[in-house]
C-alpha cells in the first residue's frame, strides 16, 4: 500500500501570551462600570454579570482571531466553566460570612457551656449547652440506628441481593430519600404514640425521625461505594479460599471505607440540621437533659429557631447557635477526610 | 501431594448460553497441563470450573463431573470455600490488594483467613513465595509500599507469589504471562518447571512457543462459531499434539493457518 497524502508537517499556533486574560477582565469590568453609569450607576452584581458576559465574548472574539477556532471554544469553555463555580460559590461564601459576622457577637466559651435556664426578656447571658447536648442525643440515636441498618442494607443490595426482593428494597428506598422530613417526624410521634401513649416525649423520639431520614441516604452512598470496588478483587479473594463474608469485610468493605466513610458524613450533615420533625417531637426545653429516653430535649436547630423568632437579643443567640452547627458540621467533615486519608488505597498514582 | 483431576461430561453455563460442552479430560499429578485454542472458544470458563470460581458470576452454572482425588468437586455437600483452598488460581489480569501492602499481599490467603502466623514465619513465608514468584530482589527493599504501585508485570508476579504462598495442591494460571517481558515470562517458565514437582499445574496460554516449553500435556480447544459452544477437540502429549496431531484443526492451529 502506498501512502496517497503527503505527510503535513507538525504545526505550531500563535497563542496569546499567558497573562493575556487579567487586562481583558479588568477592561471588561471597567467597560460593564462604564456602561451602567449610563443607566442608575453601578451595582456590584451588574459590574460582575455584564463584565463577565463581555469578558466572554472579548476573549473568545480575540483568541478567535489569534489563535484559530479550537483554541476560541476552549478559552469559551474555560470562561463559562470559571463562571458557574464562581456563581455556585456566591451563596455559600455569604452564608458562611453572615453566619460568621453575627455568630461571632455571642459566640463564647460561656455560650456553649451555659444553659437557658432563667433567661427571660432583653437579658444577654444564656447560651446554646442544652441544645448541643440534645443535638449529640439525637443525632447520636440516628446514627446508631441508621448506619448500621444502611451499611447492611447496602451489603445485601450489592453482594448477596438477586431477584425481586432487592429490587423492592431498591425501589423503597428511593421512595424513602423522598420523603419529607416533617412526614418522618409524623411518623416517629405517632408510633410512639400508640406504643407508649401521648405524653411521651424524648430524644429516642427524635432519633427515630432523623433515623428514618438518614437510612436511606446512608444505602444509597454505600451501596454506590461497594459496586465501585472491582469484582477482580472479590475474586482475588475467593481464589485465595476466603469464605464470601470474610471477603466482604476484608476486602470490600475495607477497599471502600474512605467512600463509606464520606457517605456517612454527608448522612449525618443531612439530618443534624433537621428543625421540623424535632420540633413535633422532642419539643423545647431550657435545661440540660442528660436522660436521652425521657423528658423534652432541646436541639440546636429548634433553638435557632425559636431564639430567631423571639427576636432581640435573643436573634444573635440565634446565630451564635447556628455557627455552633456550622462548625460541628465542619469538625465532623474534617474526621471524615482525616479517616478518607488514612485508610483509601495507596498506589501509585 | 499433589493431585490428579478426572473431568467427565462436563458443561459450562452463563445463563442460558452454553459455553462449553462436553469436557472429558484428564489433569495428571505433578505435570503441567496446558490449554490452547482462539480467543472466546471458553478456555478461562472451562479453568475457572476447577476450583469452581465459574459459580461466583450470577446465574452460571456446571453440570458433569470434575473429580480430584476419587472426590466430585461438584459433588453435594461439598464446600467451594475448601476446593478453592486446594487450587489455586492466578489471573490474566494482574489484580492484587490495593489496599495492602506487598508483604501484605503475600499474605493474603494467611491474614483474610484470620489464621494466625508467627512474625518470623511471616518474614519467611514473604521472601520464599516472591524467591519463587522471581520477585524477591526487586522489591525486597520496599515490602511495606503499596502492592499497586509496583509494574504491570512486577504486580502479575506478586499475584502469583499471593497464589503459591497458599501452597495448594493444583495452580491454574490464565495466561499469566500475557503482561510480562521475556524475562519475567522465562523466569515464570522455570518457576513453572520447578513447581510441578509439587503441585498440580494447569496453564492457558496463546504461545504455542510456551505451550511447547513448559507443558506435558496440550488440550486444544475449538469453537464452530459465535454463539455456539466450544469443545475440547483433542488432547494429548505435548510431543505429540505438537508434531503428529490427529485433528487437522489442531495442526492448522498450531501451524498458525487457522480461519
Ligand atoms: N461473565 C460472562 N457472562 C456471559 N458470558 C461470558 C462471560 N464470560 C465469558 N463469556 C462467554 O463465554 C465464552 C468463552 O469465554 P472465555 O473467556 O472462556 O474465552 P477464552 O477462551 O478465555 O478467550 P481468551 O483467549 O480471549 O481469554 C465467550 O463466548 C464469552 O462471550
Ligand atoms: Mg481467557
Amino acid at each position: 500500500m502506498s501512502v496517497t497524502t503527503p505527510p503535513v508537517p507538525v504545526r505550531t499556533t500563535r497563542r496569546l501570551p499567558r497573562w493575556a486574560p487579567i487586562p481583558v477582565l479588568v477592561a471588561s469590568l471597567l467597560l460593564a462600570a462604564g456602561i451602567q453609569f449610563l443607566g442608575d450607576g453601578p451595582t456590584i452584581a451588574g459590574v460582575f454579570f455584564i463584565g463577565a458576559i463581555l469578558f466572554g465574548i472579548i476573549m473568545t472574539v480575540t483568541s478567535r482571531v489569534v489563535e484559530g477556532e479550537r483554541y476560541a471554544k476552549d478559552r469559551l469553555a474555560t470562561t463559562l466553566v470559571t463562571f458557574a463555580f464562581l456563581l455556585a460559590l456566591i451563596p455559600l461564601v455569604s452564608l458562611l460570612w453572615i453566619v460568621i459576622r453575627d455568630g461571632v457577637k455571642r459566640f463564647s466559651w460561656e455560650f456553649l457551656t451555659t444553659d437557658m435556664t432563667g433567661i427571660y426578656g432583653q437579658m444577654v447571658e444564656g447560651g446554646a449547652f442544652h441544645a448541643i447536648i440534645g443535638t449529640v442525643y439525637v443525632t447520636g440515636i440516628a446514627s446508631i440506628i441508621a448506619i448500621p441498618l444502611g451499611i447492611f442494607t447496602a451489603i445485601y443490595l450489592v453482594e448477596y441481593g438477586r431477584g425481586p426482593l432487592s429490587r423492592g428494597i431498591t425501589v423503597l428506598v428511593d421512595v424513602m430519600t423522598g420523603i419529607p422530613s416533617i412526614v418522618a417526624g409524623l411518623f416517629a410521634f405517632t408510633l410512639f404514640l400508640v406504643i407508649v401513649g401521648p405524653a411521651y416525649k424524648s430524644a429516642l423520639i427524635g432519633g427515630i425521625a432523623l433515623a428514618v431520614l438518614m437510612t436511606p441516604v446512608v444505602v444509597r452512598s454505600v451501596e454506590e461505594m461497594l459496586r465501585l470496588v472491582p469484582n477482580e478483587l472479590r475474586e482475588a479473594s475467593y481464589a485465595l479460599g476466603v469464605p464470601k463474608w470474610l471477603t466482604i469485610v476484608k476486602v470490600v468493605l475495607r477497599t471502600a471505607i474512605a467512600g463509606i466513610t464520606t457517605g456517612v458524613m454527608i448522612a449525618i450533615a443531612r439530618v443534624i440540621g433537621e428543625t421540623a420533625p424535632l420540633l413535633l417531637t422532642v419539643g423545647i426545653a431550657t435545661a440540660v437533659n442528660w436522660d436521652a429516653f425521657d423528658g423534652r430535649i432541646a436541639t440546636l436547630p429548634v433553638f435557632v429557631y425559636r431564639q430567631y423568632a423571639q427576636g432581640g437579643a435573643s436573634a444573635d443567640r440565634a446565630w451564635a447557635a447556628a455557627l455552633t452547627l456550622i462548625i460541628i458540621v465542619m469538625l465532623l467533615n474534617l474526621v471524615a477526610r482525616l479517616v478518607s486519608r488514612y485508610f483509601s488505597p495507596k498506589g501509585a498514582r | 501431594m499433589s493431585k490428579r483431576i478426572d473431568v467427565n461430561d462436563l458443561n459450562v453455563y452463563y445463563g442460558d448460553f452454553l459455553a462449553v460442552e462436553g469436557v472429558n479430560m484428564v489433569i495428571e499429578a505433578r505435570s503441567v497441563t496446558a490449554l490452547i485454542g482462539p480467543s472466546g472458544c471458553g478456555k478461562s470458563t472451562f479453568l475457572r470450573t476447577l476450583n469452581r470460581m465459574h459459580e461466583v458470576i450470577p446465574k452460571a452454572y456446571v453440570t458433569g463431573k470434575a473429580v480430584m482425588d476419587g472426590q466430585d468437586l461438584y459433588g453435594p455437600g461439598v464446600d467451594p470455600v475448601e476446593v478453592r483452598r486446594q487450587v489455586g488460581m492466578v489471573f490474566q489480569r494482574p489484580n492484587p490488594f490495593p489496599t495492602m501492602s506487598i508483604a501484605d499481599n503475600v499474605l493474603a490467603g494467611v491474614r483474610l483467613n484470620n489464621r494466625r502466623i508467627s512474625r518470623s514465619d511471616a518474614t519467611d513465608l514473604v521472601e520464599r513465595s516472591l524467591t519463587g514468584a522471581n520477585l524477591w530482589n526487586e522489591v525486597k527493599d520496599r515490602l511495606d509500599r503499596p502492592g499497586s504501585s509496583l509494574s504491570g508485570g512486577q504486580q502479575q508476579r506478586l499475584c502469583i507469589a499471593r497464589a503459591i504462598a497458599v501452597e495448594p495442591q493444583v495452580l491454574l494460571m490464565d495466561e499469566p504471562c500475557s503482561a510480562l517481558d521475556p524475562i519475567s515470562t522465562l523466569a515464570i517458565e522455570d518457576l513453572i518447571a520447578e513447581l510441578k514437582n509439587n503441585y498440580t499445574i494447569v496453564i492457558v496460554t496463546h504461545n504455542m512457543q510456551q505451550a511447547a516449553r513448559v507443558s506435558d500435556r496440550t488440550g486444544f480447544f475449538n469453537i464452530a462459531g459465535t454463539g455456539k459452544p466450544g469443545h475440547l477437540i483433542e488432547m494429548d502429549d505435548t510431543t505429540t499434539m505438537f508434531s503428529t496431531p490427529s485433528v487437522k484443526a489442531t495442526e492448522d492451529y498450531i501451524s498458525g493457518r487457522f480461519g
